[in-house]
């Protein structure tokens, strides 16, 4: 009787089990076609971009929208690129500041974060202290103080201006200690008894397994400062040093209300950082999650 | 050999001093250094365009300026508004999209792509298109509106009742992709245990949600509330590109007040002091956040 009964409860079990696996087919389906109109709607903003960039001034407000230009124009196009102020000059100028700035940040973290992980030395938890307790300023307190600093220095309407702060971080510093402080000490002890010295100890054997900090911090930094708008705003003068969101914002005020213009810039300026974002999407994912969860 | 023990110790101590050189040396001159100067500057009334000779000993009258600076005390309440209605509904939606994602669709990673892009994308860019995209006459936001039976739509950037809610409407589409992908690796720490016993228990997936997934995802919904309101009180660009404040003052913030009193106004001393008090109300919110948090932890 016992056994019926159990034999009866498994039995309800596995139908249940069945049954909520061929409705979570076709459950997944219709969810699955809702979460597709989010995702349109979504993007939309991007592909009305896209759209209106290609068209003439009068045609930007029809409705309902005409998503395919009837005649596609690329004029827009090419005063965007070989205007007074090219695109391409932007393209330079946000390369140049992002990678040499990103380049240094990722250096002098590595370095700073393993000696403050791995070395003893005098001093070393209080200068971590200090570098902890600064770590919530927010830029804007940054801003006035360096902005009289740069002007003292003759900096301002320099890219230093802009590289040189990028360059120290103490978030990058921070990352990189917790990184370096769960290596297992062994490894240190063998390459010690191997007869390595502190700098091989350190560019040989440790920094290639933080590999995961460092692109955590890359794809960081990066985000940072290819998309930054109020350092350059505030730093630089001459529109020939200036960067892409910098750029396109002058370009917008310049034209008002030539619209297509506006978004054949935005689409300069947007596409082409989308389109490796799209392609190296796992790791952009995992560095942003990464940053906050382990950290 | 305690003599070669004491020459390790030496070398080790120089490396560690040789290792942080470069950082700290920086760290001093363009991080420590300008905080030392910005408390400084709290103090002074310095005119800038008058060079050194414009500094002033003034004391706390920079923070007596505060209370009658109307500027100030909007730009503080639409911070408070903005934060209040943008971080809540961010965090939701991205909760949502996160679950269903992450169980019931296909395709699961392009959806989060497409999700996540506006978030990665440039803040002016995206300003820029949506200023067009909210023009009140024949913006296509207006005339699908307009289409779908809406007679009189909202100005949007150029209403004072509206601007500031455009500018939110615009920063919720920006930041529930940072919500979503920080709640879905929140959702890969969850034992999956936990639902197979819930499911043996006969607890409904609504409760499931409710009583596993929730409860379990707190210490997320923190780290997402702390980024989510620390980037709401620090947002510029999208004031700089749309409204730049206005209109009346209706999208004023306090990034834009800092940035317009120093560089446009040159009042540095009286500008270091407002950004003080952007640094104070982040650390405090921080702060409340952390002591919930650690109560949190205590209930389990």
């Amino acid at each position: 009787m016992e056994t019926a009964y159990k034999r009866k409860e498994v039995a309800h079990f596995v139908y249940k089990r069945t049954r909520s696996k061929s409705i979570s087919f076709a459950l997944k389906v219709f969810v699955s076609l809702l979460m597709g109109l989010f995702a349109l709607v979504m993007i939309i903003p991007f592909l009305w971009m896209i759209s209106t960039s290609f068209k003439v001034n009068g045609e930007v407000f029809d409705y309902p929208i005409q998503w395919i230009p009837n005649q596609w124009n690329f004029e827009n196009y090419k005063k965007v690129w070989t205007g007074d102020n090219p695109f391409y000059l932007y393209y330079f100028n946000s390369l140049k500041i992002t990678v040499i700035t990103v380049a240094g940040n990722l250096f002098t973290s590595a370095m700073a974060g393993f000696a403050f992980a791995r070395l003893q030395f005098k001093g070393r938890n209080f200068l971590f202290l200090l570098y902890l307790s600064t770590m919530m300023i927010p830029s804007q307190v940054l801003l006035v103080p360096r902005f009289i600093l740069f002007d003292t220095m003759k900096l301002i309407n320099t890219h230093y201006s802009l590289i040189l702060p990028g360059m120290f971080t103490v978030f990058g510093t921070f990352l990189m200690r917790q990184f370096f402080s769960t290596l297992p000490g062994e490894l240190l002890e063998a390459a010690k008894v191997d007869g390595a010295g502190y700098w091989r100890t350190f560019w040989q054997i440790c920094l290639p397994l933080t590999k995961p900090a460092l692109m955590t911090l890359l794809i960081l930094t990066f985000t940072w400062h290819w998309n930054d708008y109020e350092q350059p705003l505030i730093f630089l003068r001459d529109k020939a040093l200036y960067t892409i969101p910098l750029g396109l914002t002058t370009f917008v005020e310049e034209f008002g209300t030539d619209y297509v213009l506006s978004m054949a810039a935005s689409v300069s300026a947007l596409i082409p950082i989308l389109i490796v974002v799209v392609i190296c999407q796992k790791w952009f994912v995992e560095g942003i999650t990464s940053s906050g969860l382990k950290g | 050999m305690k003599q070669l023990w004491h020459k390790a110790k030496f070398k080790e101590q120089m490396a560690g001093y040789l290792f942080i050189l470069p950082n700290m040396s920086g760290y001093l001159l363009f991080v420590f250094f300008p905080i030392v100067f910005s408390l400084f500057l709290v103090f002074v009334d310095w005119d800038y365009l008058k060079g050194f000779e414009g500094i002033r000993w003034v004391g706390f009258g920079n923070f007596q300026e505060l209370g009658d600076d109307t500027k100030f005390l909007k730009s503080l309440l639409n911070n408070t508004i903005f934060t209040i209605v943008s971080v809540p509904v961010s965090m939701l939606l991205g909760l949502l999209l996160a679950v269903v994602l992450n169980k019931y669709v296909f395709f699961k990673q392009l959806f989060r792509t497409l999700i996540f892009l506006p978030y990665v994308s440039s803040l002016v860019a995206v300003s820029v298109i949506w200023s067009i995209m909210y023009n009140a006459q024949e913006g296509p936001i207006n005339e699908f509106l307009r289409s779908i039976g809406v007679s009189n739509p909202p100005g949007w950037l150029s209403s004072p009742q509206y601007a500031l809610i455009a500018i939110i409407l615009m920063s919720v589409w920006v930041t529930i992709g940072y919500a979503m992908v920080i709640y879905l690796a929140g959702l890969q720490g969850i034992p999956k245990d936990l639902y197979e016993a819930a499911e043996i228990d006969g607890a409904s997936k609504l409760r499931q949600l409710a009583q596993i997934t929730v409860p379990m995802l707190t210490p997320t919904t923190f780290l997402i509330v702390i980024t989510l309101v620390i980037w709401s009180f620090q947002v510029f660009g999208p004031v700089a590109v749309m409204t730049q404040g206005g209109p009346i003052d209706s999208t004023y913030v306090l990034a834009y007040h800092i940035y317009l009193l120093a560089f446009r106004f040159y009042k540095m001393g009286y500008a270091a002091t407002v950004s003080w008090i952007l640094f104070t109300v982040i650390f405090i919110v921080t702060m409340v956040q952390w002591q919930l948090q650690k109560r949190w932890q205590h209930y389990f």
